[in-house]
């Protein structure tokens, strides 16, 4: 579509260059300014003093002697370990995603198939399951968990973020198989193929990008959940969520904020390899799916 | 599809839902129509390290019985959902008849906890939501005329507000609006109040959390929009023009219809989550001037005593508050659903 | 973060060096508490224990798991080390044992002072002290010519002339974000005004009164010399206002003192100059408007017999003169034999010897404590009178006990 950029008037231009100016500052620059700061010392990023003090660095010379450090670094992946709780999250995210998939790809082909009621009745009900909020669902969780020693493993996380998550899966995968024509897999049926096989050998080929989509957006909850995390893993599995909160101290010990905004902005490089990475996808992926919603 | 493979399909997803969140919601329903046992006070000596006095504590062998034979407690009916920190009936109706007109009616309401936070969460699940559709579109048209090479980036910097743990996000954008972060300096300059403080004010505190929500949830409208314009048809926009039109009446007209499916799922998305409205609260410390009932809930939960009976019953109705918000669009996606 | 860090080298230390300390458990032992340097020095000393597990999860998010992690059987906990505001929590739901005949069997070098005892029974062993007390910036106190404040009227009069002189505009500090802390700073100064909050031996609340109001209007005199932004100030945020130079008195946890006195953060001008001082009265009374909070462990009850004696000797060993060191020294005011205090801590040991009150033991205080922290904020706003406000909070205090079975 560039070559429509060249077409289209100088004022459409201007408004298109000033909206995506406009948006690029809101959306990005809270997280460079968190980059930058993240180098400086609590003092000078959260200076009460002077804003322009995270810009200028004036306590982080008096306290390390540069304008940089990389304290917050250094305190987080080494001495706090932080590379256990970013592995922690990898184990948990690449489990949930795929679980997530496998279970929705399921489901989403089964229901967006249906004719029958009962596909929307279920559909309905899962988006009502959606509503209850997780905090609630999992002090629900503790009593049962402790007592079949379920509690704390990274296994049950795994699974109970797969529940939670079904819904959107369901949902956006639903829509997305909608897209497929029906006739496809049904031919395969006329050749003789059960509907399992149909599904493998004539859906799975052609679906990949809409999951990918919908993979990326179980990644992000995953990642970036508190609430189910903190409450049920035990210490050694921490993921990183928990372990960054942990940084940020209670009410009669002092934390090291800085320690987490290192955390955050070094979690962040991974993420955007893997934007840049299944950007076609994303786009393909709804391209498909969305189009009848 | 015929029943049985219907069933095979579904049932491993069926199941998680059946086992994690069916089966607690059941649970909370429970709950939410039972309170604890009348506790055995008694009165006794507490002694610490500063010294002894008298105290009282529950008579654990008064009520072990009791526990025993209902460990539900005792059934209480709606008395949890009636009550002063809920749905607050009787506050509700002696106030319906001591108060003179509307305003002294609604300031009051604006004092029971139930009706202070539905009063905060409706606002923000109405404003922001609409807000959020037309940001997520209005930066989906424009990234998509952007050429193809920035895309990548772009789509990248879009999704960031989504991508960063609110946990720090929040964090650090509260000390950014903060009188002497480098945003609230802006901002006292541009009203050309040196006193301005966006924390201490009950109205700039919901319009900063608002403005938080729709900056946080638009990637999310971004990226579904994004997707869904590129499977507009390249033959109808030349169609639309050849005949003449310009670039909003191609919008108005081709554009925005093609994307009315994905609004829906937007649409029934952001509600749903805007009415669950809970983290920017906490991060934000902005409970003195807004709450809402996931916050009720969470500050149910997270007390010396945890309330179960009082978070169920919330949980509940928030249940209920979210079936009665989508049912409009509900209804619009069951009409089409059966059409079929 | 450093002291966490120095606190897990001198446990390794500690295990190398003094690790045949005479700690022999037949059982296993699982922790669960919140997570702070000295709540790791106990969980390492415990650990030093030999012949069992010795496991723990230290989280600040303990509170929300103890009760769950206790209820089972067998407990998933064998210990939770808590709080005198939260082993209410524990003893309501039954999941603790009296640790009577452990004590008598293992604990012979407990100072008998560490022992809590509930009508008789000992429910819990406390090992460290905490309490809000004055600090305050002795250079700017000089300046203006007034000496160190002992009650709240004459912080109010300081307050006013620092702010005459153009030292700073918002010179006092205190924790009063909506919720927690802020009932946290009214049932300090309610205390300290000689109030009850409830009916004796009754569950029914009683702050609606001249204490309660004297309480909150001193508290919103306060706050004319605070911040604006305080009902957003927990104790990190009014921490670093002081660091910054922009506080120059306030109530603050005598946990945080150190932190606020240490090189991090501040100007050599600021923190040199920072003093921790004696807990403030109010109002003419003699008990400080403060609360004095303990540290302590206890011991499940849905444990076998061998862990819990387990369980107890590794948390008496945890807990005994042998964790200290010079490192673990300074992370708390420890009440066990052997402890040197440093100057951080004179405010409270100024607090103890004042005879403030412990912060009240209650099976209720818990959610008066919610409902305070839920309602107090719209008077501070002005949204409402003082006696209003209290009303709302007793009523929903009221109903919250209502549905806990403390009301009927």
């Amino acid at each position: 579509m560039s070559n429509k950029v060249k077409r289209q008037p100088a004022a459409v231009t201007f408004l298109v260059v000033a909206v995506l100016a406009i948006w690029m500052m809101l959306a990005a620059f809270p997280f460079l300014w968190t980059l930058w700061g993240s180098f400086k010392v609590e003092g000078d990023f959260f200076s009460k003093a002077d804003w322009a003090n995270a810009i200028k660095g004036t306590l982080t010379q008096v306290e390390t002697g540069g304008s940089f450090t990389g304290d917050g670094y250094h305190g987080a992946w080494v001495q706090e370990e932080f590379w256990r709780a970013a592995l922690n999250s990898l184990i948990v995210c690449v489990f949930v995603v795929s679980i997530s998939l496998t279970l929705g790809t399921l489901g989403g082909y089964a229901l967006a198939r249906s004719t029958y009621r009962y596909a929307f009745w279920f559909l309905l009900a899962a988006l009502i399951f959606r509503a209850m909020p997780p905090i609630t669902l999992v002090s629900g969780y503790l009593p049962v968990f402790f007592q079949w020693n379920l509690w704390g493993h990274t296994a049950t996380t795994i699974v109970v973020l797969v529940a939670i998550n079904q819904p959107f899966t369901l949902w956006m995968l639903h829509s997305f198989f909608k897209n497929i024509p029906a006739e496809l897999d049904e031919s395969a049926m006329v050749d003789g193929c059960t509907r399992f096989q149909a599904f493998r050998n004539v859906i799975i080929p052609v679906m990949w990008p809409g999951v990918i989509t919908t993979g990326l957006f179980s990644f992000l909850l995953a990642y970036n959940d508190f609430a189910v995390t903190a409450m049920l893993l035990s210490k050694e599995n921490q993921t990183m969520i928990p372990k960054i909160n942990s940084f940020l101290g209670t009410t009669q010990t002092k934390g090291n904020v800085m320690f987490a905004v290192a955390s955050v902005v070094s979690v962040t490089a991974p993420l955007f390899l893997m934007v840049l990475f299944f950007q076609r996808q994303i786009v393909g992926g709804l391209t498909a799916g969305a189009v009848k919603g | 599809m015929k029943h049985k493979s219907f069933f095979w399909f579904v049932l491993p997803s069926a199941l998680a839902m059946l086992l994690f969140i069916f089966f607690p919601i059941i649970s909370v329903i429970v709950q939410s129509f039972h309170v604890d046992h009348e506790q055995v006070i008694q009165t006794v000596e507490t002694c610490d390290l500063f010294g002894c006095k008298e105290s009282t504590t529950i008579d654990q062998e008064a009520t072990a019985a009791l526990r025993e034979a209902k460990p539900l407690g005792q059934f209480a009916g709606f008395a949890t959902y009636l009550d002063r920190n809920h749905l607050a009936v009787d506050e509700v109706k002696s106030t319906w008849g001591s108060s003179n007109g509307w305003r002294e009616f609604g300031s009051q309401m604006l004092n029971l906890p139930f009706y202070k936070a539905i009063g905060f969460t409706l606002t923000f699940t109405f404003i922001v939501t609409p807000l959020v559709i037309i940001l997520g579109f209005v930066i989906a048209i424009a990234v998509n005329s952007a050429t193809k090479a920035l895309r990548g980036p772009l789509i990248f910097f879009s999704l960031l507000p989504m991508m960063i743990t609110p946990l720090v996000g929040a964090l650090i954008l509260f000390w950014m609006v903060d009188a002497r972060g480098i945003i609230g300096t802006t901002l006292q300059y541009l009203a050309g109040d040196p006193d301005l403080s966006v924390k201490a004010s009950t109205p700039l505190m919901w319009i900063m959390l608002m403005v938080y929500g729709v900056w946080h949830a638009a990637p999310f409208a971004f990226i579904v929009y994004y997707a869904g314009l590129q499977t507009v048809s390249q033959d109808t926009l030349e169609a639309a023009r050849v005949d003449g039109a310009n670039r909003w009446l191609q919008i108005r007209h081709v554009v925005i219809p093609h994307l009315l499916p994905l609004t829906t799922f937007i649409a029934l998305m952001q509600l749903m989550d805007n009415f669950r409205v809970f983290e920017p609260i906490v991060s934000f410390a902005a409970n003195a001037h807004a709450t809402s009932l996931s916050w009720s809930i969470y500050n149910d939960l997270g007390g010396e005593t945890r309330q179960l009976s009082s978070a169920a019953a919330t949980s509940v109705l928030t249940i209920i508050g979210v079936a009665i918000l989508l049912s409009p669009v509900l209804v619009r996606t069951w009409r089409d659903f059966d059409r079929k | 973060m450093f002291l966490k860090h120095a606190a897990l080298a001198s446990a390794m230390a500690l295990m190398t060096g003094t690790a045949l300390a005479d700690c022999q458990i037949s059982g296993n032992v699982s922790i669960v508490g919140n997570e702070f340097p000295a709540i790791h020095t106990v969980a390492n000393g415990a650990a030093e224990c030999t012949g069992g597990e010795v496991k723990s999860n230290l989280t600040a998010d303990h509170q929300k798991i103890n009760v769950a992690g206790m209820q089972g059987n067998p407990a998933e906990y064998s210990s939770a080390i808590i709080a005198n505001s939260s082993v209410v929590a524990l003893m309501n739901e039954d999941v603790i044992r009296s640790l009577d005949d452990l004590v008598a069997e293992y604990g012979q070098d407990i100072p008998k002072k560490q022992l809590i005892t509930i009508g008789g029974k000992v429910m819990a062993v406390a090992f460290m002290a905490n309490a809000q007390t004055l600090a305050y910036r002795k250079d700017v106190l000089e300046e203006i010519g007034v000496d160190v404040p002992k009650t709240y009227e004459e912080v109010l009069e300081a307050a006013e002339k620092i702010r005459a002189a153009g030292l700073s505009e918002y010179p006092v500090g205190g924790a009063y974000k909506a919720g927690w802390n802020l009932a946290e700073e009214f049932v300090n100064m309610y205390t300290g005004f000689g109030g009850e909050f409830f009916k004796a031996g009754s569950a029914e609340v009683a702050i609606n009164n001249e204490q309660g109001v004297a309480a909150l209007n001193m508290m919103k005199a306060l706050t004319e010399y605070m911040n604006p932004d305080y009902l957003t100030h927990d104790s990190n945020a009014t921490g670093a206002e002081m660091e910054a130079g922009n506080v120059m008195m306030m109530n603050m946890w005598g946990s945080r003192m150190g932190n606020l006195m240490d090189e991090e953060g501040a100007e050599e001008q600021v923190y040199s100059n920072i003093t921790v001082g004696a807990p403030l009265t109010v109002g003419g009374g003699s008990i400080p408007a403060s609360t004095l909070w303990w540290d302590g462990w206890t011991v499940a009850k849905n444990i076998s017999d061998e862990d819990a004696a387990a369980t107890f000797q590794a948390m008496a060993h945890g807990t005994s003169p042998a964790i200290l060191n010079d490192e673990t020294m300074s992370q708390a005011v420890w009440m066990i034999e052997g402890y040197t205090p440093a100057p951080v801590n004179d405010g409270v040991f100024a607090a103890i010897s004042m005879g403030t009150k412990s912060y009240p033991m209650l099976p209720y205080q818990g959610l008066l404590h919610t409902a305070l922290g839920d309602n107090l904020a719209d008077f501070l706003l002005g949204k409402e009178s003082a006696e209003q406000a209290l009303a709302d909070a007793e009523a929903a205090y009221t109903a919250a006990a209502k549905e806990k079975g403390f009301l009927k």
